[in-house]
């Protein structure tokens, strides 16, 4: 007993020893509530990651504190303010939505803590508002909502109806389908963020009888939606189209059979050919038993993005100028192959079209049909200007 | 046109009607027992966890709905003796922080059991598509939750209206004393009702599972509703609560429905967004001080 009470005050006086000389990394997402399956996601992307390069970052051992903002703004604030000020850590990622992205982003810049998103990409932060401690490593909002547009547009769709939640997200993914979509917009919906029964809007649906729907409903919010619109008949007269945020891996299961032959867009596919992605959906599916979806993707390139630039400011994270430098270089080997950053930080990558379909083994599962853009970047760019 | 108001009617049918199960309840612990239980929600919830268990387990969706309704009622037997019998005699506010606990309590506990992941409840593979109805597809199971709801307010109206058990219900709600003092058992009748509502609240939270999503706080949100349906209704009258639900039901359902399409027309769709939900959001409340300016007592009020 005495043998074990010193071993245990020993490992207590050198653990804080160690955590000290570790990087922090404060990882905040959503992980409770309907959307959770994309916090979880990005969550278990980025352990993985950890998992690969041996819980280090850059050869310094790492510590990733994880907590769940309950998809809720002032939690959110809280919990951040807990990461900079109690914590002190070092960067911060994991949150899925914009609109807590962007009540979070003040105290984490103000502190000059790099923030590395691995989710939401508000125009904001892309334009007027971009900050050299923020860098997205996923897509700026709109993109993905783009290469759906052009999309449409090629396939001659005359009239779609646009849905999507009234936040910022929602909001730049229908001006994103907007801006490459040149046929007619029939209408545009905006539900509250979160809701889950759409009888009233199916019914509008129903009467407004466009060619096709675009709806950009990340979590449950989707899952409700396809199976409400399946449910009610609507399926044989209008067609559905989204991008990759409903058509992942934490939709499909949940809805099953209706998200067969579901056309949609995503900078990244599991079947993207190459050895850095493969290696990654390879130990994603031995790990934790499911594909991956793209926001797994985007939590294991946000850890890989930290792991690199880390290692090229050889772990002196107090210059911040040198830091910063290394995350613009991008010197990582991405799941969805090429990557490079903008002037604003934000990607400029492929986008790609897949589809819903039964692989090999009967699984519903995506597809990889081709490539929308090559080398996109976002329309905000020319409104950043960058502090050099 | 008359098609699209036709089919937000019965929207409007069906949410009003669920609603219908949770204020059933609730209308008759409040009015009776004069008891205000904010821990409502948390019996829905506890339902639709327990029904959405049930059903994954034995693969049958009603028999999810038979277990969440007898859990519950189980429960809620429980809850009456060991806590809520204390409270009768207590004030308001010593109810309101006890029941408020409980919510606290029962949610931290579901998310221990279940997780902090909703479940994901399917209706029944049969009643998963649409049928032809006036012309036009509508959800089989919506219909199902219209025709459940419109089958529970008959045998409500049956049991409170037509039977003796009834008729002391009626009695304690409209005088308790007396009801007492004429040798009624109002110890028994409070556990019963208090049974009855907790299974009406189970037997919604999975009805609405398929069409929502079972999660940690879920009934808080709709608890409110149903405060709103009961105050309008009139506290302590089932005949109020059905009313006032399918009142607070086609208003909301329109209002979500009709104000952002006529906002539309004269705003950006993006104006029309923001605005249109919010009003709709306000337009219950509206109805509710509309009643309560004219008749204050609510719309059927138990003690007149």
């Amino acid at each position: 007993m005495k043998k074990m009470l010193a071993a245990a005050l020993l490992a207590s006086a050198t653990l804080p020893a160690l955590a000290a000389d570790a990087v922090k990394v404060g990882f905040l997402s959503t992980l409770s509530g309907p959307a959770a399956g994309l916090g979880v996601d990005i969550r278990d992307g980025f352990q993985l990651a950890m998992k690969h390069l041996n819980g280090k970052l850059g050869d310094r051992p790492a510590e990733v504190i994880v907590a769940d903002d309950k998809q809720d703004p002032n939690t959110a604030k809280q919990t951040a303010e807990r990461f900079l000020k109690k914590d002190k850590v070092d960067f911060m990622t994991g949150i899925v939505f914009s609109n807590i992205l962007l009540t979070v982003a003040k105290p984490v810049f103000d502190s000059q803590t790099f923030y590395i998103s691995a989710n939401a990409g508000p125009s904001q932060l892309a334009g007027a508002e971009c900050n050299p401690y923020f860098f997205n490593v996923a897509w700026q909002n709109d993109n993905v909502a783009e290469a759906m547009g052009k999309w449409a547009t090629d396939q001659g769709m005359k009239n779609v109806i646009g849905i999507a939640p009234n936040y910022p997200g929602g909001k730049d993914a229908l001006n994103g389908f907007k801006r490459f979509y040149k046929g007619n917009i029939a209408d545009e919906m905006y539900t509250k963020l979160g809701q889950l029964d759409y009888a009233a809007e199916l019914a509008q649906l129903r009467a407004a009888k466009p060619d096709a729907v675009f709806f950009f409903l990340p979590g449950g919010m989707g899952i409700n939606f396809v199976k409400q619109f399946v449910a009610a008949g609507l399926s044989k007269d209008i067609r559905l189209i989204t991008s990759g945020f409903s058509a992942d891996e934490d939709t499909i299961p949940a809805v099953g059979e209706p998200m067969l032959g579901l056309f949609n867009s995503s900078h990244w596919a599991f079947d993207l050919d190459n050895a850095a992605n493969k290696k990654f959906v390879a130990d994603f599916e031995k790990e934790y038993k499911r594909i991956p979806s793209l926001y797994a993707s985007q939590g294991y390139d946000a850890a890989m993005l930290m792991d690199s630039a880390v290692r090229q400011t050889k772990g002196k994270l107090d210059d911040k100028a040198a830091l910063r430098k290394a995350f613009e270089a991008a010197k990582f080997a991405s799941v969805r192959g090429k990557f490079k950053f903008n002037s604003n930080h934000y990607p400029v990558q492929d986008y790609f079209l897949r589809v819903v379909r039964k692989d090999e083994k009967g699984r519903i599962t995506n597809k990889l049909m081709g490539t929308i853009f090559a080398d996109h970047a976002d329309a905000y760019v020319g409104q950043c200007k960058m502090p050099k | 046109m008359s098609q699209l108001i036709l089919e937000q009617a019965l929207n409007g049918l069906q949410f009003g009607l669920m609603l219908f199960l949770l204020a059933a309840g609730l209308t008759l612990v409040f009015g009776i027992m004069d008891m205000i239980n904010l821990s409502h929600g948390s019996l829905y919830m506890g339902g639709a966890y327990l029904g959405a268990a049930a059903a994954q387990a034995s693969g049958s969706f009603l028999l999810g709905v038979v277990a969440a309704m007898l859990g519950m009622a189980a429960v809620g037997v429980v809850l009456e003796l060991l806590l809520l019998r204390r409270l009768y005699r207590r004030d308001h506010l010593a109810q309101v922080l006890a029941t408020f606990a409980l919510i606290l309590i029962s949610n931290e506990t579901v998310r221990m059991i279940w997780g902090p992941q909703p479940l994901m409840l399917n209706p029944p593979a049969a009643l998963a598509g649409p049928v032809e109805l006036f012309g036009f597809s509508y959800p089989a199971y919506r219909l199902l939750i219209v025709g459940v709801g419109l089958a529970v307010a008959a045998f409500l109206y049956l049991l409170v209206g037509h039977t003796r058990a009834g008729m002391w219900v009626r009695a304690g709600a409209s005088n308790r004393e007396m009801a007492e003092a004429l040798g009624v058992d109002v110890r028994l009748l409070f556990t019963g009702i208090f049974a009855l509502g907790a299974a009406l609240c189970a037997a919604a939270g999975v009805l609405l599972g398929p069409l929502l999503a079972v999660q940690v706080g879920m009934g808080e949100n709709i608890l409110i509703l149903a405060f709103v349906v009961i105050v309008i209704g009139g506290i302590g009258s089932i005949r109020g609560a059905l009313v006032g639900s399918l009142l607070v039901g086609m208003v909301d359902t329109l209002g979500r429905a009709l104000l952002p399409t006529l906002l539309r027309a004269v705003a950006t769709p993006e104006v029309a967004g923001n605005l249109g939900p919010a009003l709709a959001s306000i337009a219950i409340y509206v109805l509710m001080a509309g009643v309560l300016f004219f008749r204050p007592a609510g719309l059927f009020p138990a003690r007149a």
